[in-house]
């Protein structure tokens, strides 16, 4: 796979760093190598096709136990610019972009720590042309495929339960996968950090409570304005209130902004990953 | 004449059963690119001043070298001298801290993925996907190199059949011996067809029958014109495989040549090992400091007395009034000339 030069980035007029950036040698956002990584975990779990459902029936359970149970008592809530919405309607989009959330980042940590501390699969990948940043696009993009499949899965249960009420809910796939890509950068970048098993209890302690207290269950309102703004900047918010939009079809120009919280989150993820992979294997 | 227990005769015994028969693998092919062409003696790694540090430790401290296309070349020393950091470097895997290094005439800092696309490397521990099996490492790690499955098909046919094991394709991995993952791990390592093999202490940890195995093959590949790079602390293999080889300790190259002009140059051509009773030993050492023509070297549990003449020195030694326990005269091997170069036994 022989590579062109390319000029170095100060070289390079402004207009188009963009694919200069995906080039050079060696630091990019991933490239063609990193379609082999994701090829190569394709045929691992090709044989354990299995492991695949718990991916799907964990938010399904909780949206059955908590949106359906529990929503027979709630009955109503105030949603989204001041709707008053069914409990169930209301907690649904919340629990597929949860659910992306903890897909993204299990993939993302303990399977790419084993990956790198125990299985030395990037040491032998790195002997061959594959770079750094392609690992790194590689494994976030295995995440989000499998992450693609869940949130597809649940969006037909979702609307084979009559939760869906617009057509913007076309677009909750593509979020919860963008949602997916923001958590997996994160957190394939905080693995890197990681040197034992006991630090991964931090990443349980940030995902926990940001799945209990994002106005999974009921609307920001609830809380004193110092937890609301809080709460506000958190990833996981900006998802579920982007999948909450949709879905309901309350849908504003404000949704765009969240939009580029998790594109940046993912990006920077992606960039950090790939640049310490090389300072770890690289050296 | 009576033998030593160990030591000299286990070297000896090994290198014996190394393949002595000229056959070369039809099923394999070998790309151009491979084979010697003695004509053009191209150079396609050169090294000036290569230093690896880690933190204040000099792992490699200013070595030049460089490595002709066609040629098998070794690194000869013991663990921690520096070959493993050296073989990383020129892998690609682990920048250079100073000199220059430059293979196939690019910057491995800056070239990496294009350099590494041309070699195969064989690192020291067994870096095997265990979640694949034996066809399936060679599939995907073809695909890293961003070749056609359908290449990658034909090509892992021929190379399971070369390392013998065309049996286990659809096993697991885990389950095959030690010497059966190095010899996959080589399998993986050519299915690139690299220009350079590059192999990291090939045999360490394999026990005496699985060596021979992997010896075997690629004294094949030797004899199919790979150009081949490898680090060992076993002077038979070295002596065995290596057209031109250096000696390393402690971050520096010793000495350097094929292992015949090696000998030549820092050993005798004869070696007379004589073995005393403990008490013996300190006596035996002065009396045979005294002999005319020969050099001597104190080992723990043996002396070896350099000669150009073995049967002359052992009548010396008799003529001294020394009885030892066993002597034994042998050629000088290349563990002579690292004990000769460094003061110090190559597998300590």
């Amino acid at each position: 796979m022989p590579e062109l030069t390319v000029p170095t980035l100060r070289e390079l007029p402004l207009r188009i760093l963009p694919p200069a950036l995906l080039r050079t040698g060696r630091y990019g956002l991933g490239g063609r190598g990193s379609a082999h990584l994701v090829e190569r975990h394709a045929r691992v779990y090709r044989r354990t096709w299995g492991v695949l459902i718990s991916g799907f029936v964990e938010p399904l359970f909780y949206l059955l136990s908590i949106g359906i149970g529990l929503g027979k008592l709630v009955g109503t809530v105030t949603g989204p610019g001041g709707h008053v919405i069914g409990f169930t309607s209301f907690v649904a989009p919340a629990l597929l972009a949860t659910s992306a959330m903890n897909g993204a980042v299990l993939d993302s940590t303990f399977n790419v720590f084993f990956r790198l501390k125990y299985a030395k699969l990037y040491d032998s990948t790195l002997a061959t042309p594959m770079r750094a940043d392609e690992i790194a696009l590689g494994e976030i993009g295995w995440a989000l495929i499998r992450g693609s499949l869940y949130a597809t899965a649940f969006m037909a249960v979702m609307l084979a339960l009559g939760l869906v009420h617009s057509a913007w809910a076309l677009l909750d796939v593509p979020v919860a996968i963008l949602i997916g890509f923001a958590f997996a950068g994160a957190g394939m970048a905080g693995t890197t950090f990681m040197r034992s098993w006991q630090h991964f209890e931090f990443i349980t302690l940030s995902t926990l409570p940001m799945f209990l207290f994002s106005t999974t269950f009921y609307p920001l309102g609830v809380y004193p304005r110092p937890v609301q703004m809080f709460i506000e900047v958190t990833p996981l918010y900006q998802g579920i209130v982007l999948l909450r939009g949709l879905t309901l079809g309350i849908v504003g120009p404000g949704l765009l902004p969240r939009v580029g919280y998790l594109v940046i989150m993912g990006i920077a993820g992606l960039i950090v990953a790939g640049r310490r992979i090389q300072r770890l294997l690289l050296a | 004449m009576d033998m030593p227990a160990e030591g000299a005769s286990g070297h000896t015994e090994a290198a014996g059963r190394l393949p002595e028969e000229q056959e070369t693998y039809e099923g394999l092919s070998v790309p151009a690119g491979m084979v010697c062409d003695v004509a053009e003696r191209e150079v396609l790694i050169r090294a000036r001043g290569l230093t690896k540090v880690f933190g204040q430790f000099r792992a490699v401290d200013g070595i030049d070298f460089e490595l002709t296309r066609g040629e098998v070349f070794g690194f000869l020393g013991p663990n921690g001298a520096g070959k493993s950091s050296t073989m990383r470097m020129i892998g690609c895997v682990s920048p250079p801290s100073g000199g220059e290094l430059r293979i196939f005439g690019l910057d491995p800092v800056n070239d990496g993925p294009s350099i590494r696309a041309r070699l195969g490397a064989v690192p020291q521990e067994d870096t095997l996907d265990v979640e694949l099996t034996v066809r399936e490492n060679l599939l995907i790690y073809g695909r890293y190199f961003g070749l056609r499955r359908d290449v990658i098909k034909e090509r892992t046919a021929r190379l399971l059949d070369f390392v013998q094991l065309a049996e286990r394709a659809d096993d697991q991995v885990e389950p095959l011996s030690g010497g059966m993952k190095r010899r996959l791990t080589i399998a993986r390592s050519l299915i690139s067809e690299p220009e350079i093999l590059l192999l990291d202490e090939p045999t360490t940890g394999l026990d005496p029958q699985a060596r021979h195995v992997v010896w075997d093959r690629l004294y094949r590949l030797k004899q199919q014109g790979v150009t081949l790079v490898l680090t060992t602390h076993y002077m038979d293999e070295a002596e065995q495989l290596c057209d031109r080889l250096v000696v390393m300790d402690r971050g520096k190259i010793a000495a350097e040549g094929s292992p015949r002009e090696l000998i030549a140059a820092h050993s005798t051509p004869e070696v007379l090992e004589l073995r005393f009773r403990i008490d013996e030993q300190e006596q035996a050492v002065e009396k045979l400091a005294d002999l005319p023509d020969v050099r001597i070297e104190v080992l723990a549990d043996r002396i070896l007395v350099y000669t150009a003449d073995g049967d002359a020195a052992l009548a010396d030694v008799g003529r001294c009034g020394l009885e030892p326990l066993t002597s034994l005269i042998r050629r000088s091997s290349l563990e002579d000339v690292f004990l000769r170069l460094t003061g110090r036994r190559l597998e300590d």
